[in-house]
């Protein structure tokens, strides 16, 4: 497999061989945030078009095919559009909070967003805690929720905050027992360790009926979190308007709405990473030569691959479940999906102890 | 700490991913400032909301259940915190480390029972 850290060592010593460390060292981190920003507005134009499209297919529409070839310059009419809204300033608002709401939500999708790996070589940041490090960064987000609701000093907006930080924080548990459940198996936080240890088959495969069952909570409890398919109640137009970000206009709006889609990506991302071995090939031991087959495909394919066809089955929720209410959404979460989670990590690690794992 | 891309250490490319989420949402903010149209009227302040004006403080007081959520939440966030430590040594740890830690989860589990049963978890 094509290692791409070759290529930032030869940018690194080309740096360093025209500049002093110090200098070479900022250049990098230059470098670093302008890759981050490309990758992050870039991925979020792709996915408002993917769902668009999608959307329009499942209700059996076209979809945008106006602007550009197949509509595939809609996003950036779009965006450029949402650009020259007005910035409408409200009465009685708290202003620094208010200003302060895109921030988090932003700066919380941001910092799990660099911890994924993208491929061989291909991440940016590694820390020996990182999977821990991802959930305790997009929990910053729900903080940003409530600061928008709380600020805009409107009724509908703080009900939908309520609804939405509720929420957010009650299928956080659900996500982080499911993956506690695929550390129990990796023995390692590492991102990159645990995408080397799917080296000879996925976890969803090696660790049989505990890894099934947190795979399946885990797509549950994304999609409620990232307040999408049929959990999108914080939003739920013919009650609250527009939810916590009513009040917002423009691009102020637009942040909301670019961490919505980024934040659809980034728990496809995890969920391929934790159960699907990330930019991993798909190994079969002993298919010495189907294995070689699976090595000539770049590894960034395969990461972005399985992100997209899990958030295709996200998407695919939202076309086919009725929206809930808030009570049934938190009785999912708290007297099904929560016993269900704690009683699997019990089960796995009683698999992992007796070593009934591949 | 690790060393990451470019042979940077993990800490300081994260310091780079924070201040790179600031900066695009100020630099946004900046050009959306430049090139969007301003106008001013009053009714253009008021809260988005029915037609009608606003009445009343609108940061009031809300529901108690979802503080009964929010304090729920945060005894079994910190058992998450207590049990990725010994998630990542189960393996070494072998059967007195599965039972005890299978004591502790049952002690939340009756805790969570407790609430069930108190009528916490029912949305009224």
């Amino acid at each position: 497999m094509f290692n791409f850290g070759l290529v930032t060592e030869w940018i690194d010593n080309w740096l360093e061989s025209l500049m002093p460390q110090w200098a070479a060292t900022t250049v990098e981190c230059l470098l670093i945030g302008l890759a981050l920003i490309l990758a992050y507005s870039l991925l979020a134009l792709f996915y408002i078009l993917y769902e668009r499209k999608l959307c329009a297919w499942f209700q059996c529409r076209l979809g945008p095919d106006r602007v550009g070839y197949w509509g595939l310059l809609q996003v950036f009419a779009d965006m450029f559009k949402i650009l020259i809204k007005e910035l409408i300033s409200l009465k009685g608002t708290d202003r620094f909070l208010f200003a302060l709401a895109p921030y988090l939500v932003i700066i919380a999708s941001m910092l799990v967003f660099s911890n994924l790996p993208w491929g061989n070589g291909l991440q940016i940041v590694d820390f020996n805690i990182g999977v821990f490090f991802m959930i305790a960064a997009s929990s910053i987000g729900v903080l940003g929720v409530l600061l928008a609701g709380w600020s805009s000093n409107n009724k509908y907006t703080l009900i939908g905050a309520m609804r939405s930080g509720a929420q957010m924080i009650s299928y956080e548990l659900s996500v982080g027992l499911s993956i506690m459940t695929i550390v129990l198996l990796a023995g390692t936080m590492s991102v990159s360790e645990l995408v080397a240890a799917q080296a000879d088959g996925w976890f969803i495969f090696k660790g049989h009926i505990p890894a099934l069952i947190a795979f399946i909570v885990y797509l549950i409890a994304a999609t409620a979190e990232t307040n999408r398919g049929p959990f999108d109640l914080p939003e739920a137009e013919h009650e609250l308007t527009a939810g916590y970000h009513t009040e917002y206009s423009g691009i102020h709006f637009g942040f909301f709405y670019l961490a919505e889609y980024l934040n659809l990506f980034i728990v496809s991302g995890i969920a391929s990473l934790m159960f699907l071995g990330g930019w991993m090939p798909l190994h079969i031991p002993g298919w010495e030569g189907f294995n070689a087959v699976m090595d000539f495909i770049p590894s960034i394919v395969w990461f972005l691959g399985k992100a997209f066809f899990i958030s295709f089955v996200i998407i695919w929720f939202k076309w086919t479940f009725p929206r809930v209410r808030i009570d049934q959404m938190l009785a999912l979460e708290w007297k099904y999906l929560m016993p269900i989670g704690l009683f699997n990590i019990i089960l796995m690690a009683i698999v992992v102890t007796c070593g009934l794992h591949f | 700490m690790e060393l990451s891309v470019f042979g940077v250490e993990s800490l300081t490319l994260m310091v780079v991913a924070l201040l790179t989420g600031a900066f695009l949402v100020f630099a946004a903010l900046l050009i959306a400032r430049l090139i969007s149209p301003r106008s001013f009227s009053v009714k253009k302040a008021e809260p988005y909301e029915c037609g009608i004006p606003t009445r009343g403080e609108s940061m009031l007081q809300f529901k108690v259940g979802y503080y009964l959520f929010a304090i729920l939440f945060l005894i079994f966030d910190v058992e998450t915190v207590f049990l990725f430590p010994w998630a990542v040594i189960c393996k070494s740890l072998g059967t007195s480390g599965l039972l005890a830690v299978a004591v502790f989860l049952v002690i939340l589990i009756l805790g969570l029972a407790y609430a069930w049963r108190k009528g916490v978890l029912k949305w009224q």
